[in-house]
């Protein structure tokens, strides 16, 4: 699948009601790149995410203006398909959230919910992509079974692949491993690495040193405005802005 | 066990055994009381808890007591014989089935559709109050009320005479807000991160009640139904004007048939009946089928959604 896609976000503004949440943020996401979105708690790095593949559009309050775009198309043009937009920016949330069905099904779902019906090739791509997603050897004994029944990492990387059976143009992961143990945060963490190859990743984190290893390039923001945003290693080393180089060193988040 | 941390005078916490142990005669004393206090207050609410079951237990003792002798076969599969004074109950037993059935295809359909309507797509505001005033004020409308708006509605102005059709219409309105308050509380219960998980894969809203949420709330819906099911059966009112008559000496085998019913049985037994002191035994024994019936309704709905929530 072809993936050089751009994203965009120019002069966007978010409001929760009257809840002035970001300010004229204006951001690139590069192919095959690891983007990391990083600042303290508050600072309207989720709700950026959610932007990008228009989830906030659930809530009723909100509100945005300016514009965000996906290989130069605006995602919020009056022509725009919400449900396909969806389905070329997958999105992976903090909690795994499988469906109370069997692995199988959880992956097959975004297929079948796009009108898939060649049994085959539903049964291929759910296989490539727990391959991809690095639970294949785990689960395939037992891949009509609940998915309940996995662990945690185990579920948060079915939710990864159910992600990539649709074969998005851009993962967006909202703390991923936020909420997993050590070990599976790294086998997260090992699979982003893998999955950068194919796709284009965004990612929310709390966790500096996470950012550190896993992105190439990283954006800080405060309080709902982009402090700064450069390649990783700059930002972790020599960051140019004073709120940046506190936040990293700890002395504030 | 709570821990209480003590403060001394220093401002720093004092977390020792001595401190924790109640070793004055005071503390003891105090603590004494408050342990017998906490334990009449829990044997009060103990009290009140097996005081349901008591209820229970004694309702269908009593029902047993007196009504057991009627039971048997016949009692179970003949029709009433000698007015009323011999035979059996199938005509009533049938003719309850037919209306409970009738009243959940019509109460069903509609109460899920309702109750998916009011949580999945409704927007807050003020059509929304009124259609939820509506359905709280539909429910508690008076049985016997249901049964004159179906006799004035059904029977008499859409002509469909006495019959199963208008009973089970009467019933299906009385049985609405029930499928609709139980489908509505299953909805609420699927967690909101399975529609956004559906949602963020390129499903629209339909797809993702149709294929997520719905088989998510099937154990809690399908409770309801059955609750809804085993109230309609129960319900005098609302088919003596609709549905039900004294007697009738065929099984239904259309919808504009009318037909007997256990409850009303029991009613017309008791009060209208040619004897009813001498009848006094099948009139329990009704009851008693009768509530057999519901209770068993009951207790199946509870163990099927035993069952699902298990297999989930």
């Amino acid at each position: 699948m072809n993936n050089v896609p751009k994203m965009r976000i120019k002069d966007l503004d978010f409001f929760y009601g009257d809840f002035h949440c970001l300010h004229k943020v204006c951001l690139e996401f590069h192919a095959n790149q690891v983007t990391a979105l990083i600042g303290p708690s508050g600072c309207g790095k989720s709700t950026l995410l959610r932007c990008l593949n228009r989830m906030n559009d659930l809530i009723p309050t909100s509100r945005v203006q300016g514009d965000v775009l996906l290989e130069d198309q605006s995602i919020y043009g009056p022509d725009v398909d919400v449900v396909t937009l969806r389905r070329n920016i997958g999105m992976v949330f903090q909690k795994p959230n499988p469906f109370p069905k069997s692995i199988f099904e959880n992956v097959a779902y975004g297929l079948r919910v796009n009108g898939v019906k060649d049994k085959l090739y539903i049964q291929e791509r759910v296989e490539k992509s727990l391959q991809e997603a690095a639970l294949w050897d785990e689960v395939k004994d037992r891949i009509h079974e609940s998915a309940l029944g996995l662990s945690g990492g185990q579920q948060q990387r079915l939710c990864i692949a159910r992600a990539m059976a649709v074969e998005p143009a851009v993962l967006l992961m909202d703390e991923p491993a936020s909420a997993l143990d050590p070990i599976a945060t790294q086998k997260i963490e090992e699979l982003i690495h893998k999955l950068k190859k194919t796709y284009t990743i965004i990612i929310v984190t709390h966790n500096m040193q996470q950012a550190a290893r896993v992105s190439d390039v990283t954006a800080f923001f405060y309080l709902g405005e982009l402090i700064e945003v450069d390649q990783t290693k700059k930002i972790f080393t020599r960051p140019s802005s004073q709120k940046t180089s506190d936040y990293i060193t700890g002395r504030f988040g | 066990m709570q821990q209480t941390r003590v403060q001394d005078q220093a401002g720093g916490s004092v977390l020792s055994q001595e401190n924790m142990a109640a070793h004055t005669d005071r503390s003891r004393a105090l603590l004494g009381r408050r342990r017998l206090f906490q334990n009449i207050t829990f044997w009060l609410f103990r009290l009140s808890a097996a005081l349901n079951g008591i209820a229970l237990l004694v309702v269908v003792y009593f029902l047993v007591a007196r009504g057991w002798r009627a039971i048997n076969w016949t009692f179970l599969t003949q029709p009433p014989m000698d007015s009323m004074t011999k035979g059996g109950i199938l005509p009533c037993i049938v003719g309850t089935a037919c209306l409970s059935v009738g009243a959940i295809l019509v109460a069903f359909p509609i109460g899920v559709a309702s109750a998916i309507y009011l949580h999945e797509y409704a927007r807050p505001g003020r059509v929304l109050r009124v259609i939820r005033l509506g359905i709280n004020n539909l429910a508690g409308v008076p049985s016997v009320v249901f049964g004159l708006f179906g006799l004035a509605f059904f029977v008499v102005w859409l002509d469909m005479g006495v019959s199963v059709l208008a009973g089970s219409l009467t019933l299906g309105a009385l049985t609405l807000p029930v499928i609709i308050g139980a489908s509505e509380e299953a909805l609420r219960s699927v967690p909101d991160t399975y529609r956004e998980a559906s949602l963020g894969l390129g499903a629209t809203k339909w797809q993702t009640i149709y294929r997520v949420v719905l088989p998510a709330a099937l154990p809690g819906v399908l409770t309801g139904a059955i609750l809804g099911i085993s109230r309609a059966a129960g319900e005098t009112a609302p088919i003596m004007f609709t549905a039900a008559v004294f007697y009738t000496p065929s099984l239904p085998s259309s919808p504009f048939d009318e037909i007997m019913a256990l409850p009303y049985h029991i009613y017309v037994l008791a009060t209208a009946g040619t004897e009813i002191e001498a009848t006094r035994h099948l009139q329990y024994g009704t009851a008693l089928v009768l509530i057999v019936l519901v209770l068993g309704l009951n207790l199946s709905a509870i163990i099927y959604r035993a069952r699902l929530r298990k297999r989930m």
